[in-house]
């Protein structure tokens, strides 16, 4: 019954690209944007060479991705409590949680694409994976697994926040902070020393060390441990502050 | 004696230190449109909300078809439809695609979400433009669909919360027709409104509210009668003529005393037979009349006739509300 609700309600979060481009435009051209930029903008600076930048860079804009990308999911549960929807959901004999459940499920096929495209051009402009195909796998499940539980905290602010426009300010000040003071663009080391600090703490470095691992070959244990750690914390933590308020909210 | 569809015992809500809803009592009888009639933030749509299992309470009961709004929710939910205030429609899909989400969240399988959707297009006219996505639709039809997807589950009573607001006159007078056939076909219908009119035409009984209180409750007809009959309103051809016309409806038995409001004499008429006197008194006073009609109060001149003041919970009263107290939403 939940699974049937879910799926149903996530192929109408989905055939909302249809009629809405911009919503393609965000999952497709935004992520391939940021890749090319600063591939060739920053990577001869960074890395000498923009190829060399290119096999450093990419795991990281993976995570990145999914932080942007999975904003998606406030804004649009958001909308729709503003338009009403969630009032008619609530007044149907459907279960609950499955509203927001279709909105994860819909918003991990968009940013499951949007890994796809990137990792797509990338390999074109000369990404290798050295990781083996065991590490590809492993990055293809913890991307997923990443944008599962960023959904439930985007989840979250979608539901918690009022306006459309503090949600999007929360989204964008939320995530270009902790992927920028992250490692995924710079290595921390040329970095102040404070700032080194918060960017050894900060999950998405953490992801980004374990993407790298998979996909580049090097340590995994530690960072995917850890990563797991977190994605199952933001997915018990948001997931039952989402589904406590998402009840409450009138 | 059978249960009402809808009852609602001492039912009471406040936001913050807003009284929305003040030990309201409630009862429709099944297959009946009954309306509830009241200004911005009587506390109309707070009501429809509880009975449609959307708020609790604070105190007191309501039913619907006899299950308990609070604890058998999920029973209720079954048996109802419900049509807010602003179209609740999902702009980005298909007007067919909207009906069969809903048909499918009920739990209907996928031909039969798939055959009520194309039903419900056809008996809404919406069969033309059922593969658009809705945000292309005028409000009219964006209403219909509204209309549409409520019934998807054919439930037993159906919320209609302002259906009309909003509306050219002819988008609705077809929601009106869509009403009264789903009351004919059985369907108890809750409407709630800010027109007199609107109640009028649709509904069998009236109950008017203010400040979540009944103000009065009846038939239409008695409500009528307590607000002072239906209102005529003269224009005299001539500006001067005025007083005259006031001094030659003054004296006319059973009316009401003439009002002048600019250039328009307003004057209750309880009782029909008072127009063509109204028009005689008129003529032989050789007043010529640019304008004359007869129209249904409006519920500020209803409610002054019915309770001697002015309804409290207009736009001005809201304001005069601390606003920090109400969350959003609250007052629709």
């Amino acid at each position: 019954m939940i699974a049937a609700q879910t799926g149903v309600l996530a192929r109408r979060n989905l055939l909302h690209i249809r009629s809405d481009p911009q919503q393609l435009i965000a999952m497709t051209v935004q992520p391939l944007m940021f890749l090319l930029l600063f591939v060739y903008v920053f990577g001869g600076a960074i890395s000498g060479s923009t190829r060399g930048y290119l096999q450093f860079v990419l795991p990281g804009l993976l995570v990145q991705g999914i932080g942007f990308g999975t904003t998606m999911t406030a804004v649009g549960l958001n909308a729709d409590f503003q338009h009403g929807l969630i009032d008619r959901f609530r007044s149907l004999p459907m279960a609950r949680t499955s509203v927001i459940a279709g909105r994860v499920l819909a918003d991990l096929v968009r940013t499951g694409w949007s890994t796809f495209i990137i990792t797509a051009v990338a390999a074109g402009l000369g990404f290798r994976f050295h990781g083996g195909v065991a590490g590809a796998v492993g990055a293809v499940v913890l991307v997923l697994a990443l944008g599962v539980g960023m959904c439930w905290l985007m989840a979250f602010l979608g539901v918690a926040l009022r306006s459309a426009e503090s949600v999007q300010a929360a989204g964008f000040m939320l995530i270009m902070p902790l992927t920028f003071a992250s490692s995924v663009l710079v290595p921390a080391a040329s970095m102040p020393g404070w700032l080194q600090a918060f960017v050894r703490v900060n999950p998405i470095s953490i992801f980004a060390g374990a993407m790298r691992g998979l996909m580049l070959g090097g340590p995994v244990a530690t960072p995917v441990l850890q990563s797991a750690a977190w994605i199952l914390g933001l997915c018990v933590v948001f997931g039952s502050l989402t589904v406590l308020l998402y009840r409450r909210r009138a | 004696m059978t249960e009402p569809a809808l009852r609602a015992v001492q039912l009471a809500k406040s936001f913050g230190h807003t009284r929305v809803l003040d030990r309201l009592d409630l009862e429709v009888d099944a297959g009946t449109i009954y309306g509830l009639l009241g200004p911005n933030g009587a506390g109309k749509t707070t009501a429809v909300k509880i009975l449609a299992t959307l708020l609790r309470p604070d105190a007191g009961h309501a039913f619907v078809l006899g299950n308990d709004v609070v604890r058998r929710a999920a029973q209720v939910r079954s048996l109802i439809g419900l049509t807010g205030q602003y179209a609740a429609v999902d702009d980005l899909i298909s007007a067919r695609e909207n009906l069969y989400l809903i048909g499918r969240l009920v739990g209907q399988r996928r031909t039969a979400a798939r055959a009520r959707a194309t039903e419900l297009l056809e008996a809404f006219g919406l069969g033309d433009a059922a593969g658009i996505a809705v945000k292309e639709y005028s409000g009219g039809m964006r209403r219909r669909l509204d209309l549409a997807i409520s019934l998807v589950g054919r439930p037993a009573v159906l919320f209609l919360d302002e259906p009309t607001t909003g509306l050219d006159l002819v988008s609705r007078n077809e929601v009106w027709d869509m009403i009264r056939d789903l009351a004919a076909d059985g369907t108890t219908v809750l409407l709630t409104t800010q027109y007199l009119e609107e109640a009028d035409r649709l509904a069998g009984r009236i109950m008017v509210i203010d400040r979540g209180m009944t103000v009065a409750e009846g038939t239409a007809r008695e409500l009528k009668g307590r607000a002072g009959g239906e209102v005529l309103e003269v224009q005299p051809l001539r500006s001067d003529d005025m007083s005259a016309a006031v001094r030659a409806l003054s004296g006319l038995t059973g009316a009401g005393q003439p009002a002048v409001d600019g250039e328009m004499l307003t004057l209750h008429v309880p009782d029909e037979d008072l127009v063509s006197a109204a028009a005689r008194k008129l003529d032989t006073a050789g007043i010529g009349v640019r304008h004359l009609a007869v129209r249904l109060p409006s519920l500020d001149e209803a409610f002054l006739a019915i309770t001697g003041h002015r309804a409290a919970a207009d736009e001005s009263g809201l304001v005069a509300a601390p606003a920090a107290a109400v969350p959003a939403g609250a007052g629709q």
